[in-house]
């Protein structure tokens, strides 16, 4: 990307023109809605979320290892005057999708020599350069990276064959192939290379005619780049060079070239020579947008690690760490499991990485590696009950968050179908918390006013409960809102609640 | 539905699978297209079957790959270099796919047709296509687009030449990098076509947004072109322009870069010429070898030869050698192995008093390097040394290393030292061989991996031709005589085996006084395996001993074994009595 990324730079730390005004949410549009008492699927809850980078296609994949594609309706008709549109007309529209198209991209499978069954729940999705007006896609489940391509194609039908093929029954090819592909009959002599034909050809010959007459959306999976990962992978997220892209599983990060899928590169490795002696697992991986050399992953200890390629083969030292210094005497059986960081996301510019943790979401900047620029919290309220969190296992749910395509806002995932987000822009006291269904604004509570925030002070807010009621026991911690992503341009969110798809636009 | 004369049928049935569900069938097809364009005829080619091809694009990349492949020597088939613009547009279409290998194939393809066509139709059709292929909205077009323009340039009008010229420098500022890559590669190519006046210009100022490129993957690229670029310009200029930009790649802060230097180092080396080479690319080369990314150490060490010879050898000593020592001894054993590869090479360019005083010291260490490549590739390369200083200032850390290789735990480092057993045996001389070295060859006969007493019984054939029947006569027949009586059956098999392999270098004479009696008593074997394996080597023999012997004892062995009560062993026995009724018919 050459001289992009700069149009963003300037919104998180800006102040110039102030914050911009907290956004209103609302409704836009949702799939897989559950009607009153429908039992959900297994297979139908999402697992994953991805808009493209045009922020024309959404795409979902889900525990059943399907894959679905959804494309943005309200661009089509007048796409070359789309700025103009929105800039006359901005609160009219958002960002509409309609549905596209599925294929099953996993299938549950065994690996017999560690008898252990491989799930085909998709675990990331990550769209891939477009093209030839073909889309193309990365989907991973716990083992197996797919390369998928989907694309108009043309239903054919052949007319005007020399052979009547009804005249010709019981086989498609009246003439035996032998191995190497020749016709093994007697009149070879027409197929062979020296053999005169007539100069002006053979009239009554001709070639088969072909009529198409429309056309449906194939989804072929192009590559498999399978058998590089021991452990579960956790993230999959190509290069801005277009060529490579990683895929991390708990010790390793691995580098692959999209035509590829023979061999891969390890790159990160923090498998101890001994199991017993591991203390942190990578949790997610992410490649810098921009820059191809630098790529980020955190760990279930709260750390963060810059790695630049360009230093050498084996990326296992890190250029920046970036962690926040445990707070003194505050240390507890749960500090470490609720440090573990559950996904990064870089900025759109690159400047800025976010990350969420079980209690919070932190916003760093990599040229700052001594603390997060700001930190909200996400589930404060939750602290005096970590106890029975650890007991129903919830203390361990992988909540993702995500960045506005503008960098000005974040937002994540909870429970009780909830979802938070927060301006990040310097001075923005903005803090949403809405659920995932077709009013979100029910359970919003105002924020209460914070103190403002530097650089170099870290700014806590949010810090009320929301969501709970006044007994604090609302919390229905089986609908837990895991995945959502942020539309690449406009304020739009969309989030998977089980299995049906929400989308918010502000 | 047309019906077609019988004698058609086949080229009929070809025809038509061009459009078979069946991807084996559409491939056959696409292959023998030049038949079918032969059978429909120059003209009906071009006004349908191309036009048909060019509606194919969307099929299986298999397929596409073919085509592109076959059309590129299609323009016979049209009617000559004059209907050559009529295999543009198929070709054109497979430049826009998205599978790399098809874009490749095609741009060939075109390339090919392109330096064939007319002057006045390359105009025409060929640059037209390159432009549109460089504007394309994809960027698979505008990655094709790239290699084309070697071709397109040559014979065009002034005007065009400048708007190519101009287009061509958009491509090396492309938004996506995989265009940039491809402007990159092919810089070198379109470059040689220019005219000189433009490549100090025009090229250079390409090269230098290249080279500055914030994608490590395209400045990487850019190294070849230095090579490419430093030879077509002047030397002065090349020293003013391409000779800063190595030295700052051999610095550069991406790794994958400075192994691209080191890589090509040899070829920049050549591009400057030998006197910059010693001023500015020796303190590259030692920083290169230097290098704290254990990669670039391996391709850098991996030229230590080849770099020396372009120095003198004071020189050499000077500034490489210091390094080599510290490389022998480096913590990467990947590193120690490329240098062990080529270091021999070192010995003759130092001539023999430098050789032995630094070189023999670098020698003996990597023979005992922990790491049997490293080893292995010492003594692959003996023959270098030999030459200058002689074996015999080797041979007393050469044997220990020989004999722990020949005995080393994994059979591929077994497999790969009986390989150089012939070229050791031919340097160190037979009697250094037969003292030291003859037990092991009888060793591997008995290896517990097939592939080693197989690799063991062919290398005897190979020293038998080495030394000489006579010498094998007294150092290998015995031997190998002796292991017919083995106990263990899978060691007589492999006697026999030995036996077959080294028959023919033997001779008829001793075939039949000392292998024939062997393998007839191995015919009354206990085990099948070894009597259906007497039954085959029988027949490998026949054609080396006299039709008397045959008749008097191959063939009633073979009688008798053909009235074996075990399956295989009748078989082979049949199998070999009628290779000897083929031969008396002959």
């Amino acid at each position: 990307m050459k001289g992009g990324g700069d149009d963003a730079a300037s919104s998180a730390a800006a102040s110039a023109s102030g914050p911009p005004p907290s956004l209103e949410w609302r409704f836009s549009q949702v799939f897989g809605e559950r009607t009153a008492g429908e039992e959900v699927h297994e297979v139908d809850i999402i697992s994953a979320i991805e808009f493209d980078k045009s922020g024309d296609h959404l795409a979902t994949g889900d525990r059943g290892g399907r894959v679905v594609l959804f494309e943005r309706t309200d661009t089509k008709d007048n796409v070359g005057s789309r700025r103009d549109a929105e800039q006359m007309d901005y609160s009219v529209r958002h960002p509409e999708f309609r549905y596209k198209t599925e294929f099953q991209s996993h299938e549950p499978e065994f690996d017999y020599l560690k008898s252990l069954e491989i799930e085909e729940k998709i675990n990331k999705i990550r769209w891939c350069q477009p093209a030839n007006g073909a889309l193309f896609l990365l989907s991973t489940n716990d083992k197996t990276i797919k390369y998928w391509k989907v694309q108009e194609k043309k239903i054919k039908k052949i007319s005007e064959m020399n052979i009547d093929p009804s005249k010709d029954p019981g086989s498609s090819s009246p003439l035996p192939i032998i191995a190497n592909g020749v016709h093994a009959d007697k009149p070879q002599d027409y197929l062979s290379k020296d053999f005169p034909f007539p100069p002006g050809g053979i009239p009554s010959l001709r070639l088969p005619l072909v009529t198409s007459l429309e056309t449906s959306l194939v989804a072929r999976c192009r590559r498999v780049y399978a058998h590089a990962h021991d452990y579960h992978i956790n993230s999959i997220s190509n290069s801005s060079d277009g060529e490579t892209f990683i895929s991390a599983d708990d010790l390793r990060v691995n580098l692959w070239n999209l035509e590829v899928s023979n061999q891969s590169f390890n790159i990160v490795d923090v498998k101890p020579t001994n199991m017993e002696d591991l203390t942190e697992v990578i949790t997610s991986a992410e490649f810098h947008p921009i820059h191809c050399n630098m790529l980020a992953y955190s760990s279930s200890k709260g750390s963060i690690r810059l790695i630049d390629m360009r230093q050498s083969a084996l990326c296992d030292s890190h250029t920046k760490l970036f962690e926040e210094p445990e707070a003194p005497g505050s240390r507890s059986f749960f500090t470490e499991i609720i440090a573990s960081i559950s996904d990064i996301k870089f900025s759109k510019n690159g400047r800025y990485i976010l990350s969420r943790d079980y209690m919070t979401l932190k916003l760093w900047d990599i040229n700052m590696d001594s603390g997060p620029v700001a930190s909200y919290q996400v589930h404060e309220h939750l602290r005096p009950r970590l106890c029975d969190l650890y007991e129903n296992d919830s203390i361990f749910d992988k909540f993702e968050c995500c960045l506005s395509g503008d960098g000005s806002r974040v937002a994540t995932g909870s429970y009780s179908n909830l979802f938070r987000v927060f301006g990040a822009s310097q001075g923005s006291t903005e803090a949403a918390t809405l659920e995932a269904s077709k009013n979100p604004m029910r359970r919003q509570i105002q924020a209460p006013a914070r103190s403002s925030r530097s650089m170099t002070s870290v700014a806590r807010r949010g810090s009320e409960s929301p969501g709970s009621d006044a007994n604090g026991n609302a919390h229905d911690f089986t609908t837990k809102l895991l995945h959502m992503a942020w539309h690449p341009t406009e304020n739009s969110i969309a989030c998977a609640a089980a299995n049906s798809l929400y989308m918010y636009y502000g | 539905m047309a019906m077609v004369d019988e004698p058609l049928y086949p080229i009929a049935v070809l025809i038509d699978e061009l459009k078979n569900d069946d991807i084996q069938l559409r491939l056959n097809s696409i292959r023998r297209l030049s038949t079918i364009a032969r059978a429909l005829g120059e003209e009906r080619t071009r006004k349908e079957l191309i036009p048909f091809l060019s509606e194919n694009s969307d099929d299986d990349d298999e397929v596409l790959l073919a085509m592109a492949g076959e059309l590129g020597v299609f323009i016979p088939f049209v009617g000559g270099v004059e209907h050559a613009h009529v295999l543009l547009p198929p070709l054109e279409s497979l430049c826009t796919v998205e599978e790399t290998c098809v874009r490749e194939k095609a741009v060939d393809s075109l390339c090919k047709i392109g330096s064939e066509m007319r002057e006045s139709d390359l105009v025409d059709s060929f640059v037209p296509l390159v432009k549109r292929l460089a504007a394309g909205e994809w960027f698979a077009a505008r990655v094709s687009a790239c290699g084309l323009f070697h071709v397109a340039y040559q014979g065009c009008t002034d005007v065009l030449k400048t708007e190519l010229r101009s287009i061509y420098n958009q491509l090396c500022q492309d938004d996506m990098p995989m265009v940039r890559r491809a402007a990159a590669t092919n810089l070198g190519k379109f470059a040689t076509t220019l005219e000189s006046s433009y490549l100090n210009a025009e090229i250079m100022t390409m090269f230098d947004d290249l080279t500055k490129d914030e994608q490590d993957s395209v400045r990487l690229l850019a190294v070849e072109g230095c090579a490419a670029l430093g030879k077509l310009l002047e030397p002065q200029d090349c020293v003013a322009r391409v000779l800063p930009v190595i030295v700052n790649f051999s610095q550069d802060k991406s790794w994958r870069v400075r192994y691209m230097v080191a890589n090509q180092l040899y070829e920049l080396c050549e591009a400057v010429g030998p006197d910059c080479t010693k001023t500015d690319l020796v303190p590259a080369y030692v920083r290169l070898l230097q290098d704290n990314e254990a990669e670039v150490r391996i391709a850098a060490a991996g030229k230590v030869t080849k770099f020396c010879q372009l120095l003198n050898p004071e020189l050499s000593i000077q500034h490489i050698l210091p390094c080599v020592k510290d490389l022998s001894s480096d913590s990467s054993q990947h590193v120690r192995s490329a240098l062990a590869s080529v270091i021999m090479g070192m010995a003759p360019i130092l001539g023999k008093d430098s050789t032995i005083e630094h070189l023999l010291p670098i020698f003996l260490s990597l023979l005992k390097d922990e790491f049997p490549d490293v080893r292995l590739n010492i003594i692959s390369k003996l023959d270098q040394v030999n030459q200058v200083i002689g074996i015999d200032r080797l041979s007393q850390s050469l044997l220990p290393a020989i004999v722990e290789l020949a005995e080393d735990r994994h059979w591929r480092v077994r497999l790969a030292i009986i390989e150089y057993v012939p070229l050791l045996a031919s340097q160190l001389g037979i009697g250094f061989f037969d003292d030291k070295l003859g037990a092991l060859c009888m060793q591997w006969l008995q290896d517990k991996v097939y592939s080693i007493r197989e690799a063991g019984a062919n290398n005897l054939k190979r020293l038998a031709e080495e030394f000489g029947s006579e010498w094998a006569m007294q150092h290998l027949v015995p031997q190998v005589l002796e292991m017919v009586n083995n106990p263990h059956y899978l060691h007589r098999m492999m006697a026999l085996r030995a036996i077959s392999l080294m028959a023919p270098v033997m001779g008829s004479e001793i075939t039949c006084s000392k292998f024939l009696p062997v393998v007839v008593e191995a015919s009354k074997d206990i085990v099948p395996n070894i009597k259906f394996n007497v039954a085959k080597l029988m027949q490998s023999l026949i054609p080396i001993v006299d039709q008397s012997v045959v008749d008097k004892t191959i063939r009633q062995c073979l009688v008798d074994l053909s009235e074996d009560p075990d399956v295989d062993v009748r078989y082979f026995a049949n199998q070999a009595l009628q290779s000897i009724n083929g031969a008396a018919v002959a």
